[in-house]
């Protein structure tokens, strides 16, 4: 396997929707490509940190603002 | 992966779906529920398309009342959240539309980038590199980051990796083709990779003994 076709399956190993078949030839690639092995472990961490760190926290005042205002339209019906 | 978002088994009912049934009858302490749940999701996903805070918080509003206007057209046969979605994810773009007069908005823009489709930097990173900034260095860094992906890259990254909707269901909201969000997941997991590395590598500690390199 060359890391061109390694890297087009990084997603599907990322997702774990590989077949054990595929997922063992990706592992064969791994043991002997030190970029490919980096890739993989900075993409997941790259995920990973995006989904355990807010980018845009709601404030708390905004949110009670825009609640009301949401709930305000429609209890009247929108 | 996983998916952020729990998904209720074929025969099981999401919680949702009893949540909109009360709604549909007239309890709006339901629908209190519903915008509780979601506009955290709403708020991050807009300001993302936005990239404007105003308009957030307006596309927040207008998606969560457009919702509970139109409840009557939810089929039910797609998650409650996935359609609030699609709706926030229009108005985002309309929104977006509006600030740039004349100029074309769209999610289908500058896709031809070759950026990120080969890795480059191919240094390893720190272990735990997030613990080198303080969180609200983190933030700006991760918020400068995301930016810098064009649009179409972006919006998938953040539907599918970040707020947990499956490709499918990304594909669906954005009116793309499963490929195409394949496609586009990979080129933005690997762009967003490569601008991270300059932050998150290891840093080359000085031969001098006890002498180490500065950490920014």
């Amino acid at each position: 396997m060359t890391c061109t076709e390694f890297l087009a399956m990084l997603d599907d190993l990322i997702d774990d929707s590989v077949t054990t078949e595929m997922r063992a030839d990706l592992q064969e690639h791994l043991r002997g490509c030190e970029h490919c092995e980096v890739t993989l472990s900075t993409t997941r961490k790259t995920i990973q940190i995006y989904r355990s760190h807010e980018v845009y926290e709601m404030p708390v005042g905004l949110r009670e603002r825009l609640h009301k205002a949401i709930m305000e339209r429609c209890k009247k019906g929108c | 992966m996983a998916t952020i978002q729990p998904i209720a088994g074929e025969n099981e009912q999401h919680p949702d779906v009893a949540l909109v049934d009360r709604v549909r009858k007239g309890d709006i302490s339901a629908y209190d529920e519903l915008v509780r749940k979601y506009d955290r999701q709403i708020f991050r996903i807009a300001q993302h398309i936005t990239q404007n805070r105003e308009d957030a918080e307006d596309v927040m509003q207008d998606a969560f009342l457009k919702a509970y206007e139109k409840l009557d057209q939810f089929q039910g046969n797609s998650k409650f959240y996935t359609w609030l979605v699609r709706i926030a994810v229009n108005e985002s773009l309309m929104r977006l539309r509006k600030r740039r007069t004349g100029k074309m908005v769209s999610i289908d823009e500058d896709i031809e980038t070759e950026e990120g489709s080969v890795p480059r930097d191919l240094a390893d990173w720190a272990p735990d590199p997030e613990q080198n900034y303080t969180q609200a260095e983190l933030a700006e860094i991760l918020r400068k980051t995301i930016q810098g992906l064009p649009p179409g890259f972006r919006i998938v990254f953040v539907l599918r990796d970040v707020e947990g909707l499956s490709t499918e269901e990304t594909a669906e909201t954005l009116g793309l083709s499963v490929p195409a969000v394949k496609s586009r997941l990979l080129r933005a997991r690997l762009q967003l990779r490569e601008r991270l590395s300059r932050y998150f590598k290891k840093k080359k500690v000085s031969r001098e003994k006890g002498v180490k390199s500065d950490v920014h």
